[in-house]
């Protein structure tokens, strides 16, 4: 049961920094960013690259994957978002833009990288075992690792979005937009600020897990309906929400595959019908409301 | 004027010759209809590449000669997309051309949407797909282009059974239909063999990390861990997610691998681990073989280890096209001969023969016969464990 617990709460944290820089963009912009699995890929290739390809340490492939999703975040709100929500009267838009978007970067990751599945090397070797009569555990260090720093990221995010000033501006926007205009918050300066860092955080943890689970082509758009999911279960643009729902998710896929493998492949049969019922009796999630 | 009668004479030469060298050798066209773009797009390049270079080869010696005539090989290409619309299309345009030869299509489900064109208008096709009712009668016109995972994973299993005491196995496929089926035809494979089966899992197709998949597998310590029809990104993850849980049986796929992928993702943990390889080896190739690998690489760049299989397709049409000359333009014929057809191999060393087998699996003779050859994974490269025939 022990090794259970830990691999739900390793998955639990791979997906709240997920469903952070999702939940971040639809609070800030109302935008369902169907292309947040795709930026997650471009991380994972951004640390392949500068750690698995070109040697360097595996920080400098994380701070690059930080960096360009930040630059790309920044540069896609400004050039293609802010116009069209400018322009758009239809809410529907920035969402064919979003899908729109994640079609262009499947493609272009494709045609850049090929089709096949690339990994690194591992950042960490050993494994840290207990084997008694009653607990059996094993972890690779570089799991135990990449929690740590997905939980640090998680707290060093939530820190920044509660006492500096660009956080307090964003959640304001968040909370009512028209108020934070009049009290003089720049909704254009906060709303670029928010999407990049909802972008670099899905590049961040791409970069991350690339030492896991290596990284491929084609496997942004899965990212993103799992990404949706926790946001479902925890509340749109609810930043504990999102956490909530990736633990949640991470721990129902570990406890289901083991206790329901007699009956074949049924733990996202019975996740998703388990969610109709849970949204149909709170459609806003656990905690479904603006933050602040 | 010197540069004036020259050409003149030039010119004057080769309208003398032209009809000679046009009219020399007559067209004998091949199609291809297999997937060339998207996921599986790898498979199907094998094939083409494999048939370009082989036609390329032959017509730079004079063409292949029929009942008398000689002819040049001019392949005709189809990309389906893995769509069974386009593979359908695909075969009609073959029909059209009037090609009664096809290699491909790759995919089950396309192979599937090609049989009743093929059936209606006569044409012989060579998928690289495993459900066994294209090969089993009534259906007459498919030949299998490789070997199935019916046929390798048993040969496995055996192999480990009788060298290295492996009495229990655990299954895990994707949640979707080609990885269940090629499940279930080990899992009865397996039981045949007397072998206990500890457990039957199966994992959705976008799974990253397999820690959770496999840790109850993991707990039931099996002798043998067998990936049915596993993709070649994820088995190196779902390898390294067992070694790294302390797994130490064997691990194996009835389906061929990428050692590249396996050395990136899972490192020196893929140690050890079984699949089929292409149909040839270093210890078993012809010299014929090696200059089919020179040109491969010479004409495309890199040889894949899949080609090796992929290479035999043409050369069992164009040999039984040679000794059945009237099965040129009548599959009724080339269908007939193949109870009895034997050639020389030419791809390997001493005497072996070009034939078509699956009996035992399709109670006809439905089966391109090549090499099994079973390999096991080490640093970074295959390494031969076993080679073997089908029937």
């Amino acid at each position: 049961m022990e090794q259970i617990i830990f691999n739900g709460l390793f998955l639990g944290a791979q997906y709240a920094l997920i469903a952070l820089g999702l939940t971040l963009i639809f609070a800030l912009m109302n935008v369902l960013n169907f292309a947040h699995g795709q930026m997650y890929v471009l991380g994972g290739y951004m640390t392949y690259l500068v750690y698995g390809h070109l040697g360097l340490p595996f920080y400098l492939g994380l701070l690059a994957s930080a960096v360009t999703l930040l630059i790309v975040g920044a540069l896609i709100e400004k050039f293609l978002f802010r116009p069209v929500i400018r322009k758009s009267v239809r809410e529907e838009s920035t969402m064919l833009l979003a899908a729109g978007l994640a079609f262009f970067f499947d493609a272009v990751l494709l045609l850049l990288f090929g089709q096949k599945q690339h990994g690194v090397p591992k950042i960490m070797d050993g494994i840290f075992k207990i084997k008694t009569e009653t607990i059996r555990l094993i972890v690779p260090n570089d799991r135990i690792a990449i929690i740590v720093l997905a939980v640090v990221l998680i707290v060093a995010f939530i820190l920044f979005m509660q006492y500096s000033k660009p956080g307090r501006a964003m959640r304001a926007l968040a909370q009512d937009r028209m108020a934070a205009q009049l009290m003089g918050v720049s909704v254009e300066r906060y709303g670029m600020l928010g999407f990049a860092l909802g972008a670099m955080l899905a590049g961040v943890v791409g970069g991350l897990l690339v030492a896991i689970t290596g990284v491929s082509s084609g496997i942004g758009g899965p990212i993103s309906i799992k990404a949706f999911l926790m946001v479902m279960i925890g509340g749109a643009g609810v930043v504990p929400g999102a956490i909530a729902g990736g633990f949640i998710l991470g721990m129902l896929e570990s406890v289901g595959l083991t206790t329901l493998r007699d009956y074949g492949d049924i733990t996202y049969l019975v996740i998703f019908a388990a969610l109709m019922i849970f949204l149909s009796i709170r459609p806003n999630g656990l905690m479904g409301k603006p933050w602040g | 004027m010197k540069t004036k009668n020259f050409l003149s004479l030039v010119a004057g030469l080769a309208l003398t010759m032209s009809p000679t060298a046009f009219a020399a050798n007559d067209t004998l066209k091949i199609g291809f209809v297999g997937v060339t773009s998207g996921a599986k797009a790898a498979w199907g390049i094998s094939n083409v590449r494999c048939m370009q270079t082989r036609a390329k080869w032959i017509n730079s010696e004079g063409g292949v000669k029929i009942g008398g005539k000689t002819y040049d090989i001019e392949i005709i290409t189809w990309d389906t997309q893995d769509n069974t619309t386009r593979a359908r299309e695909g075969m009609e345009k073959m029909v059209q051309e009037g090609i009664h030869y096809v290699v491909g299509p790759n995919t089950d489900p396309t192979a599937a949407a090609v049989r009743p064109v093929a059936e209606k208008d006569g044409v012989m096709y060579f998928p690289y797909a495993f459900p066994k009712e294209l090969y089993s009668q009534p259906a007459s016109n498919a030949v299998l282009g490789m070997i199935a995972n019916y046929q390798s994973g048993p040969a496995i299993y055996k192999h480990l059974k009788e060298n290295n005491g492996v009495k229990s196995v655990a299954f895990l496929a994707a949640n979707e239909s080609d990885a269940l089926s090629q499940r279930a035809g080990g899992v009865s494979a397996a039981k045949h063999l007397g072998l206990k089966i500890i457990a039957e899992d199966a994992y959705q197709s976008d799974t990253r990390d397999f820690a959770a998949v496999v840790t109850p597998i993991v707990e039931e310590e099996p002798d043998l861990l067998v990936l049915s029809g596993v993709a070649g990104g994820t088995a190196p993850l779902i390898i390294r997610a067992a070694r790294e849980l302390g797994y130490e049986g064997f691990i194996s796929a009835e389906t061929a691998q990428d050692a590249e992928q396996l050395k990136e993702g899972a490192g020196s943990l893929a140690n050890g681990f079984i699949s089929v390889g292409g149909a040839s080896t270093p210890e078993i190739r012809s010299a014929k073989m090696e200059e089919f690998i020179r040109r491969y690489t010479e004409d495309h760049g890199k040889y894949d280890d899949e080609s090796n299989t992929k290479v035999y397709a043409l050369e069992y049409i164009l040999e039984t096209l040679k000794a059945n000359p009237t099965a040129i333009d009548d599959v009724d014929v080339f269908q007939n001969a193949m109870d009895d057809f034997e050639a020389p191999n030419p791809f390997i060393k001493g005497d072996a023969k070009l034939r078509y087998v699956g009996s035992t699996s399709f109670g006809q003779k439905r089966q391109v016969g090549v090499p099994m050859v079973v390999t096991e994974y080490r640093d970074g490269k295959f390494e031969t464990l076993f080679v073997t025939n089908v029937d």
